[in-house]
């Protein structure tokens, strides 16, 4: 208990660190944010956008303490501002409704790619010398390729040469969106290469990492006293090996949750997908300074939440990290 | 081998970006007349849509790329060898705060970072962009580091260094780095390839220094120009491709260096199990 008190303790840090870098980065950056704002638009901005610009973020004459104990207490309404670019609309509302789309696409495609990737790499490790070390240079080279690239290669292939597939949004236009089959299965069908576009290029890193841990796991003295005492190949793999191989290999699947949600910002812009990463281009691109903060934050709390999960499992699942904490 | 292929993929696309533009000597800006032209002998790789050559923009991009991967892993290593040492070497309370840093910055997200960090720079050239990529890139060498830093503190030399009275700083910078260096080597291996996929993601995005050609920028600029629509194939798929070979490349020589550390890792001459 105490372990998972320390990394609660941990997170708590982290977020309180997030909260503040996202209040921290537009005071430390050159130049005042609402006034580059107006400069854009060459003075031909809506007062009531600007008053909400600086009541966002809480600039105002008042010492930088004050501003930022402001920040904090509205951070604790759950107020994170309202946006420039769908002005009056509060930020809060945009992200909600752009979340859903992101935690499925990217939550049922990670799963994907972490069950394959990780049987692949426990496969790999056992079957050593065979063919099978053929996907090892294809796993070094997806491990490179930029995700946006692998979702511009499929839109080619798949959606504008072979149109099985569509290549934008998240749902046909002519559904409507409701708890109705047609309507999921034309979400379904619209998620499809994106969630390919994810799932191939994180694979790569699950296969080479859980290898590498399995190919030392393998040399142990239980792996070859259990294959001594002729237990089945299949549950010296799974049952000794694997199962011990797979405990580091849950921390850094929850450290690369961050990368995940990078590479499906860049997915979801390829695929015009209205999830949380298109908005936060939109943000960006508009200078709407409160949407993106406050997407950041977001998609840092998310993240944060995640990696705690992974450990609470991996407590579950390691007798050794509940001994060490007594 | 895994070393070769890899020293030789890198020192191919380094002759390209030292010496290429100098060979080639034509502006990757320019436009031209014949656009959307696919490969031919007048161009290799076929033209983009304002009929700028594309073999043109990625011999020069390639300058782009690795330049801005090789900046910013540099000043993100410095962050990292700075920040690993010193607080595995002294421990207590630094350690403790070098330590919660280092794995807030590992935890954060960092695409979404440095697209929010990228949308508050008020002029985004190549230097700016990359020191944004390096301050979100650090924080995994810094960790290595310091585990490394832990173990080579309690060894005889370093003991003798500081029974000798030689300075704290001095121990640290002058007798445990120059042990570390492979240790250094890897990471920085590793942060180039993540600083040039983050190039090539932010220029993707419109967020970096479009009037710069760069492989990231290409790709901009082909998904902009509908090149996915009209079939235009040659004009995204090298740049995407050199930047996953460059990365391949890298790879490859780190998991090299990796095998020779722990020789079970290695592929070749192990009977297989059944």
């Amino acid at each position: 208990m105490r372990f998972l008190a320390r990394r609660l303790g941990f997170y708590l840090l982290t977020a309180w660190a997030a909260v503040t870098l996202n209040f921290l980065i537009p005071r430390l950056m050159p130049g005042d944010p609402v006034e580059l704002l107006v400069a854009r638009m060459k003075g031909n901005v809506d007062p009531a956008a600007i008053d909400a610009m600086r009541r966002a973020f809480g600039i105002s004459d008042a010492s930088l303490w004050q501003q930022y104990l402001d920040y904090l207490g509205n951070l604790a309404q759950g107020e994170l501002g309202r946006s420039i670019t769908f002005f009056p609309a509060e930020v809060s509302t945009v992200i909600a409704g752009s979340l859903p789309w992101t935690v499925g696409l990217v939550g049922v495609a990670t799963l994907i790619s972490y069950l394959m990737g990780t049987s692949l790499g426990v496969l790999m490790a056992w079957k050593r010398g065979t063919w099978l070390d053929g996907v090892l240079p294809a796993a070094t080279f997806m491990h490179a390729v930029p995700y946006f690239w692998v979702a511009l290669a499929l839109v080619f292939v798949f959606g504008v040469t072979l149109q099985w597939f569509p290549v934008s949004r998240a749902y046909g236009l002519d559904v409507m969106p409701g708890l109705t089959g047609e309507f999921a299965g034309s979400v379904v069908y619209h998620a499809a290469l994106p969630a390919v576009t994810i799932v191939a290029a994180s694979m790569a890193d699950r296969i080479l990492g859980m290898r590498n841990v399995m190919v030392t796991t393998l040399g142990e003295d239980y792996v070859v006293m259990a294959e001594a005492k002729g237990l089945t190949s299949r549950r010296v793999m799974w049952a000794y090996a694997a199962r011990n191989a797979i405990l580091p290999n849950i921390t850094s699947f929850a450290l690369s949750l961050g990368f995940v949600v990078g590479g499906s910002v860049l997915t979801e812009i390829v695929f015009s997908y209205p999830g949380i990463g298109s908005m936060l281009l939109k943000g960006v691109e508009n200078e709407d300074f409160p949407l993106m903060q406050g997407i950041f934050l977001v998609i840092s709390l998310a993240v944060l939440v995640a990696n705690f999960l992974a450990d609470l499992a991996y407590v579950v699942l390691d007798p050794r990290t509940r001994q060490e904490s007594e | 081998m895994k070393i070769k292929i890899g020293a030789g993929i890198l020192a191919f696309f380094t002759l390209m970006a030292v010496l290429g533009p100098l060979l080639i000597g034509a502006d990757p800006a320019a436009t031209g007349d014949d656009g959307l032209q696919g490969p031919s002998a007048a161009h290799w790789l076929g033209t983009t849509q304002t009929g700028q050559d594309v073999l043109t923009q990625i011999v020069y991009g390639a300058r782009v790329s690795m330049g801005v991967g090789l900046l910013s892993a540099v000043i993100a290593n410095v962050i990292a060898v700075a920040v690993g040492l010193v607080g595995g070497y002294f421990g207590g309370a630094v350690d403790e705060v070098l330590s919660v840093l280092t794995n807030i910055f590992l935890v954060l997200p960092a695409l979404p970072l440095i697209i929010v960090l990228a949308g508050y720079l008020p002029q985004r050239g190549v230097a700016s962009v990359a020191v944004v990529i390096a301050v979100t890139g650090w924080a995994w060498g810094a960790r290595v580091l310091r585990a490394q830093t832990l173990s080579v503190r309690r060894r005889d030399f370093v003991q003798a260094a500081r029974a000798s009275g030689e300075g704290a700083l001095r121990i640290v910078f002058f007798e445990i780095l120059p042990v570390l260096l492979p240790v250094i080597a890897t990471s920085f291996l590793a942060t180039v390839v993540a600083a040039i996929l983050a190039e090539a993601g932010l220029s993707f995005l419109g967020l970096a220094d479009l009037s710069t050609v760069s492989w990231g920028s290409m790709l901009y600029f082909a998904q902009n120009g509908q090149a996915l629509l009209i079939g235009a194939w040659w004009w995204f798929i090298p740049p995407g491709l050199c930047i996953a070979l460059i990365g391949t490349g890298l790879a490859l020589v780190n998991f090299g260096i990796d095998e020779i550390a722990n020789p079970r890792l290695r592929t070749v001459k192990v009977k297989a199990r059944t």
